[in-house]
């Protein structure tokens, strides 16, 4: 069945902004205060135990560096990948896009090593608050980065086709978001000592 | 710049027109399609609707199984049977749950929007259709969680509807393991559903308003609503991550909430009530902007001070997130915290206060029809106040003191919470149901409902506040096992109280004698504005079909044009052209 036309109102933008970057930032905005309120637990709970860094120290901290390369990296090609859609290029944008995704399989490719190690160690969630936070905190990151590469995925597989190029900008959008994330939870959880 | 947009927006309209002209043909949706599969606004809100009704009638029968337990402690409840301490406090969470967020929020946020926002902004539908269906199902699915952690082993969760831990996260506590994970679900789900759409509210009535509608031309309902779903997205986040680590305090065994093991109590007591105070502004600012849209079609008056009322609209929304800690003046908060937020609550009453006299000031001087939702909408505002004013008591830290979980507390809340929900309900729906089903309520008994409704409702909460005032603490499910607590002479007004109960349920059947009359057997057509009103939504056939509007509305005026000198009509439509 194909999709129905879409409604005059989706097609009308008062403000000047196109409707699907607008609803984005406003799904942001709601992420942003999940994040928000877990973090600030987390770090008013951090400030209450002194004694968590020495469950902090140890963190992989190599491991989680290079995580944080990984998906700034990959932040990159969606950039490339919503240049390419203002041209006008869907191919190159999926193609782009695609790299995106793989960024985001090599992130939790690694991250499944990290923890894999960590819990073999006996570092698990139930050993102390730390942990608990660390495996909530960057768990609930981690289904951010499934469920953006899915979108991704879609996106791409749309735009490869030529079609709903806008969409890519805001896959875009939503990856830095996931990205800015990461770059908050990786001295949180990781740096601090 | 606006002009641009303006020119842009008749090019779409002319192509989108043409496409509906050719798509209403060939194409009648099948059953499914049509009222389970659509993407249409109005059968979304129809949905959101029903199902908040049917969630009523569940929580409606819980307050009447506790209620006979408190009247007639330990005896046989009709259609219930006897009610054990771990049933009445099941009975009692998810009476409060499901009053909330099942029956609240959904009708007056989620209907009222969903049917309301597009019809009153002149769109032929929501900006995402398909997201707004996809909120719908995930609202389903919450609903089904919820229904279904009544029956799994263990029963219903029975933590209160606040699910304070280590109550809520311990099952050795709670003995509901089952129910209580269930409940945390669905909670959640359901904030998954509202987040969905709010951003379409939002998006909505930012970027798809009809050409020449200004932010100020929007009717007070939607804005209300737009600034409820801000309200509801900026506060709702934390306590998402409060579920999800609530879930995993149940089932996986850390210690976020766990005080034994360095977690914090209090920390779940702060996220929730960070979203728990601005929530109650959240289902108060709809029903507060239908009334005033009611207030000023039947006064048949310009709506006193508009744009101050949408100042202090925001300024409510404002302060709502400085004021939750007054929910925690006995969880052991620093005394100089309760200061500040004492003095913070006492402010909020200020806005809303101020928001009751520009109703007033509306109707002042106003050739006012007593319509069944006027009287509804009058209701709100007079009840409302008597839950604003009684908050001022409990806002206070000292006073909150000899107040806190007492019957004095339940009485306040529900003053504010029934005037939102029930008379917010009704008003929202005996005003738009002419335009929802294109057919008339009967009168004659839409006021008799109402009056009767009325009186059971204040029969039941007045008691309450003396039986509160005088010691009785709100949770306890057989006041002869305490001693302390038994207060025989207390009895009669717990009686008097259960019997306002039964008094307005049983008005509810009314309710529906009038539906199946009006809908089913008189069938009064309602044509397209039987309230003379100048909004929008009803300058379109009753009921709008697929895509609302014949021609798309231009709009040329604010939303309550009434009474204009030099007109013959007492109204004057917001998309009517000015006489030349």
């Amino acid at each position: 069945m194909s999709t129905a036309a879409k409604p005059i109102a989706t097609l009308r933008s008062v403000t000047g902004v196109p409707t699907g970057r607008l609803a984005m930032w406003w799904l942001l905005a709601s992420e942003i205060v999940i994040f928000g309120g877990l973090l600030m637990s987390y770090v008013m709970h951090r400030i209450g135990h002194p004694e968590w860094a020495t469950e902090a120290a140890h963190t992989n901290t190599t491991a989680g560096a290079i995580n944080t390369v990984v998906l700034l990296s990959s932040s990159l090609s969606a950039v490339l990948a919503h240049q390419a859609a203002q041209t006008g290029d869907g191919k190159k944008a999926a193609r782009y896009l695609w790299l995106t995704i793989l960024g985001a399989c090599m992130f939790l490719v690694i991250k499944s090593f990290e923890w894999t190690h960590e819990i073999k160690e006996g570092f698990v969630l139930t050993r102390s608050g730390f942990w608990s936070f660390y495996y909530c905190a960057a768990g609930l990151h981690a289904l951010h980065v499934i469920a953006g590469s899915i979108a991704m995925g879609i996106v791409a597989w749309d735009a490869a086709k030529g079609k709903e190029l806008q969409r890519v900008e805001y896959a875009g959008i939503y990856w830095h978001f996931v990205d800015v994330v990461w770059v908050f939870l990786f001295p949180l959880l990781y740096i601090a000592k | 710049m606006s002009q641009t947009a303006t020119h842009h927006e008749h090019a779409h309209d002319a192509h989108g027109h043409d496409a509906h002209g050719g798509h209403g043909h060939h194409e009648e949706p099948g059953f499914i399609k049509k009222y389970l599969w659509s993407t249409d606004h109005k059968m979304i809100a129809q949905q959101y609707m029903w199902t908040g009704m049917a969630m009523a009638l569940i929580g409606g029968y819980l307050a009447y199984a506790f209620r006979m337990q408190l009247a007639f402690p330990g005896k046989f409840i009709p259609a219930y049977g006897y009610m054990s301490s771990l049933q009445y406090n099941t009975a009692v969470t998810n009476h409060g749950t499901i009053m909330i967020f099942w029956f609240a929020m959904p009708v007056l946020i989620a209907a009222f929007g969903n049917f309301l926002i597009p019809l009153m902004l002149g769109c032929d539908d929501m900006v995402f259709p398909r997201i707004n269906r996809l909120s719908y199902q995930v609202f389903l699915l919450s609903a089904i969680v919820l229904i279904a952690s009544f029956l799994v082993p263990g029963g219903g969760f029975n933590g209160a509807w606040t699910a304070y831990p280590p109550l809520s996260a311990n099952s050795e506590y709670n003995m509901a393991h089952w129910g209580s994970t269930l409940w945390v679900l669905a909670v959640a789900l359901e904030f998954v559903a509202f987040l969905l759409g709010g951003i379409n509210f939002i998006t909505t009535a930012m970027n798809s308003r009809a050409p020449g509608m200004r932010l100020w031309d929007m009717p007070l309902v939607v804005w209300m609503i737009v600034v409820a779903s801000i309200l509801f997205m900026a506060s709702v986040g934390p306590l998402v991550a409060g579920a999800v680590m609530l879930l995993f305090d149940q089932n996986f065994g850390t210690f976020f909430f766990a005080p034994e093991k360095g977690g914090d109590p209090i920390l779940w007591q702060h996220l929730f009530w960070f979203f728990g105070h601005p929530e109650v502004y959240v289902v108060l600012l709809p029903a507060m902007g239908m009334s005033g849209d009611i207030i000023a079609t039947f006064s048949r008056k310009k709506l006193f001070a508009y744009k101050t009322l949408l100042y202090t609209v925001f300024g409510t929304g404002i302060i709502s997130f400085f004021v939750w800690a007054h929910h925690q003046f006995i969880a052991g908060i620093d005394p100089r915290m309760a200061n500040i937020f004492t003095v913070t609550t006492l402010i909020i009453s200020v806005p809303i206060a101020e928001m009751c006299f520009l109703f007033i000031a509306t109707l002042y001087g106003g050739s006012i029809r007593l319509t069944v939702p006027m009287l509804w909408g009058l209701a709100f505002v007079g009840e409302f106040l008597l839950g604003g004013v009684t908050g001022i008591f409990l806002g206070a830290s000292g006073a909150d003191i000899f107040f806190h979980d007492s019957y004095f507390v339940v009485a306040h809340f529900h003053y504010t919470f029934v005037p939102i929900a029930v008379i917010g309900f009704f008003m929202g729906f005996t005003y738009w149901s002419p335009k929802m089903f294109g057919l008339m309520l009967d009168e004659t008994i839409g006021k008799i409902h109402f009056w009767i409704t009325i009186v059971g409702f204040n029969m039941i909460f007045i008691p309450l506040f003396f039986t509160g005032l005088w010691g009785d603490h709100r949770r306890i499910y057989n006041y002869n096992n305490f001693s302390q607590q038994a207060r025989p002479e207390l009895q009669d007004l717990r009686i008097i109280a259960t019997v306002g109960l039964l008094i307005m349920i049983s008005a509810q059947v009314l309710f529906v004698i009038n539906l199946i009359k009006s809908f089913l057997i008189t069938k009064k057509k309602a044509g397209e504005n039987p309230w003379q009103a100048n909004t929008l939504e009803w300058q379109c056939p009753s009921p709008p079909p697929h895509g609302n509007f014949s021609t798309m509305p231009t709009v040329y005026r604010g939303p309550y044009e009434y009474s204009v000198p030099d007109r013959e009509s007492d109204f004057f439509p917001q998309n009517e052209p000015p006489a030349a």
